[in-house]
């Protein structure tokens, strides 16, 4: 007896424990993903607000700039939504929360997406936010890769998952075969580069390029600096595709009046927000790094400033999608061959993959209140890159 | 009972932690100097490797050593190896460089507690389920054909294929007032890893008892509930430890993996991610979290072993030859 009525405490203590431990949460979960702050409860604002989720690619970093500082100052709420923004994650993809039902949003690349959308997944780009492509090719200045000719031969770094593409369609129309260079896949980080294994290295000018210019070069001491190093550019190769764009649910939009009155919503004050950005990197890159973004906060600004160079100046008025650049990304994911030999897409895709509808809607009332949706004004600022990203 | 001894210790020799046999051979006459000599044995081990480390960073060729294009030994730049003490110097440092920004050891120590937190709940769930089934292999023998199966083809399914689908079906799941949140997804998938070791242990202690045992009792009429609380359990202790302590191990790395996997904020996990980046600007960064989630490997370790003191009073031992 005296053995079970112990096995029975013990039993008993370690129920208490398990109910403990799940009836609370672990500290620094309110913070988790990052929501509008409710004002006080009773106010007739904050019981009309439309809950809205947006997917994003990865995790806060002034890539999204303009999403956390239409958060911050609250010009989502302005629009009656209550906007959570969901972070991603390494194997989240961001189409996949939009068409489950997990987000109503999502911000995906749009060669990413088209090939979802061939697969049956029912999404529309509603805004094209940055018009320009952000993805390099770094190189260091002695090996002299200046264009996608000057490849061949050589090492040449991307990492994989569908953001290779340009890089294939680029050599393609160099008349570079795929078994012409050596394709590496590249981590997180600029090593490959920088230690040699990698010729030239696969960058975004927000992100890698700057990991790279906040590190010490060895010969002179000092970080590296833009002249040490060559970059091919595959906007100007011809090459780059449409990059990130707001996706909504097509079926939704199809038959759902609420939904699209509430996507020109969210767009107007999405756009708000970038305009926020391109008037004052600063605050944006704070209000990232406040948002809980753990990049170094010269680097924090370098993105936000380099965001800015792929939004601004806004040829048609930003999130418009151009039809030269739709037809083009869409003609590299049907022609361009990667190494298995396989395309994105084996047809075009069909005509609800893309609209302006929503987002000319949302630029008219801004034009409407008198603000400049082109910032034909913009002028990018200087950044000071510090060792580590600091 | 001595067949029981056997899978501990096989069990033991893979885990850190305590042996017990030594365990209790040092227990009755000396406890206090045999816990200082681990404590001093263990200590020596850290510096060791910091020693260790050094020295190839100091005698090590450069650029590696490699047979053709792989690379056999790494590295001893300081990027691809940064200085212990580099390492340590960056864990005191601002995190970010804002101007109200936490100390790097306490973003780490911030993260892990998190992890950790996590890590907690999923073994609790997990070893729960896994008694659980294990009890009901037990009693029925078609229920063990059913499950076994299962349980064991359940670990072959990777972990980043289900953590997207636990956090998207979590994210439906809503009533009253009570949300499940992505931090819950985690300890799910945690427990996911955790309760496989202490299934298959824990049917294997419940069966234990030898033939003669099982056979007394059921001479003396003692209905199968008795039977499970005063022999099958008591026997299973000593194949139910080694599965704690495995499912404390993989509950950590389910933790850290699903954490990278869904991107869920706050934990070690996160970080890791979050900070490799820095690799070639600030190479001390990157290692800071790694440092948290070798803590928290150790914590999860002390942890159950104290569990596994108190579970042992209970466990009988027929003899003390």
């Amino acid at each position: 007896m005296k053995h079970s009525t112990r096995l029975m405490t013990g039993v008993a203590a370690f129920a208490a424990v398990a109910l403990a431990l799940t009836g609370c949460s672990p500290g620094g979960t309110t913070d988790e993903d990052v929501a509008a702050p409710t004002t006080d409860p009773g106010t007739a604002e904050t019981t009309d607000l439309t809950p809205v989720t947006l997917q994003l690619q990865w995790f806060a970093q002034a890539q999204f700039g303009g999403y956390y500082a239409a958060l911050d100052q609250g010009y989502y709420k302005d629009e009656g939504l209550d906007v959570t923004l969901q972070e991603g994650g390494a194997d989240i993809v961001p189409q996949d929360a939009l068409v489950s039902g997990d987000a109503d949003y999502a911000i995906s690349w749009v060669p990413k997406v088209l090939g979802s959308i061939q697969q049956g997944a029912n999404i529309t780009s509603v805004a094209q936010i940055f018009e320009r492509s952000g993805t390099l090719q770094v190189s260091f200045k002695d090996k002299n890769l200046t264009s996608a000719a000057d490849l061949k031969g050589h090492t040449v770094g991307s990492w994989g998952y569908g953001n290779e593409w340009e890089i294939f369609a680029g050599l393609q129309q160099a008349k570079v075969g795929i078994d012409d260079v050596t394709m590496v896949t590249q981590g997180f980080d600029m090593l490959g580069l920088l230690q040699g294994d990698i010729d030239a290295a696969q960058a975004m000018t927000y992100n890698e390029y700057a990991q790279v210019l906040e590190t010490i070069n060895p010969d002179t001491g000092k970080l590296y600096q833009p002249e040490d190093l060559n970059v091919i550019d595959w906007n100007k190769e011809g090459s780059g595709m449409l990059q990130d764009s707001i996706w909504a649910d097509a079926d939704k939009l199809a038959s759902d009046p609420a939904y699209q009155e509430t996507t020109v919503k969210f767009l107007k004050a999405s756009i708000k927000g970038w305009i926020y950005v391109m008037n004052d990197p600063q605050a944006s890159a704070d209000i990232v790094t406040a948002a809980g973004s753990t990049l170094g906060t010269s680097h924090q600004l370098w993105m936000a400033n380099e965001v800015n160079k792929l939004i601004w100046p806004s040829t048609n008025g930003i999130g418009i999608t151009d039809d030269a650049a739709w037809a083009r990304t869409v003609d590299i994911a049907l022609k361009t061959a990667n190494d298995t030999g396989a395309t994105i897409l084996t047809e075009a895709p069909p005509a609800t993959a893309h609209t302006n509808e929503y987002v000319q809607k949302a630029l008219d009332e801004l034009i409407a209140e008198g603000v400049d949706v082109k910032g034909t004004g913009y002028t990018p600022i200087d950044v000071v890159l510090n060792e580590g990203g600091n | 009972m001595t067949q029981g001894q056997t899978p501990t210790t096989q069990l033991m020799a893979v885990l850190p932690g305590d042996d017990p046999t030594t365990a209790s051979r040092a227990r009755p006459s000396s406890g206090g100097t045999g816990n200082l000599r681990r404590v001093i044995l263990g200590a020596l081990g850290v510096v060791g490797i910091a020693v260790f480390w050094e020295l190839y960073k100091f005698l090590g060729p450069e650029k590696g050593w490699a047979i053709g294009t792989t690379i056999i030994l790494p590295r001893t730049n300081d990027m691809s190896m940064p200085h212990v003490w580099t390492m340590f110097e960056r864990l005191f440092q601002p995190l970010t460089g804002a101007a109200n920004s936490k100390m790097m050891w306490e973003a780490v120590v911030d993260a892990s507690a998190f992890s950790l937190y996590v890590a907690a709940v999923g073994w609790i769930i997990g070893v729960s389920v896994g008694f659980l089934l294990a009890v009901l292999m037990q009693r029925f023998r078609t229920a063990q054909s059913a499950v076994l199966p299962w349980v064991i083809l359940s670990q072959t399914v990777p972990l980043i294929a289900i953590a997207p689908l636990v956090r998207r079906w979590g994210s439906q799941i809503e009533f009253g007032s009570f949300v499940w949140e992505n931090w819950m997804s985690v300890a799910l998938i945690a427990s996911y890893l955790a309760f496989f070791p202490v299934s298959i242990g824990a049917l294997q202690g419940l069966n234990s008892p030898e033939t003669a045992h099982v056979e007394l009792f059921r001479s003396y009429g003692v209905g199968w509930w008795k039977t499970l609380i005063r022999l099958r359990i008591p026997a299973s202790i000593p194949y139910l430890i080694p599965a704690l302590k495995l499912a404390a191990a993989n509950a950590v790395i389910g933790t850290i993996v699903a954490e990278v996997s869904i991107g869920l904020k706050g934990g070690i996990g996160r970080t890791v991610i979050e900070f490799a980046g820095a690799a070639g600007g600030d190479p001390g960064k990157p290692w800071a979290p790694i440092f948290g989630a070798i803590a928290i490997g150790l914590i999860a370790a002390g942890i159950v072993s104290v569990f596994a003191l108190f579970l042992r009073r209970f466990m009988r031992q027929e003899t003390n030859s």
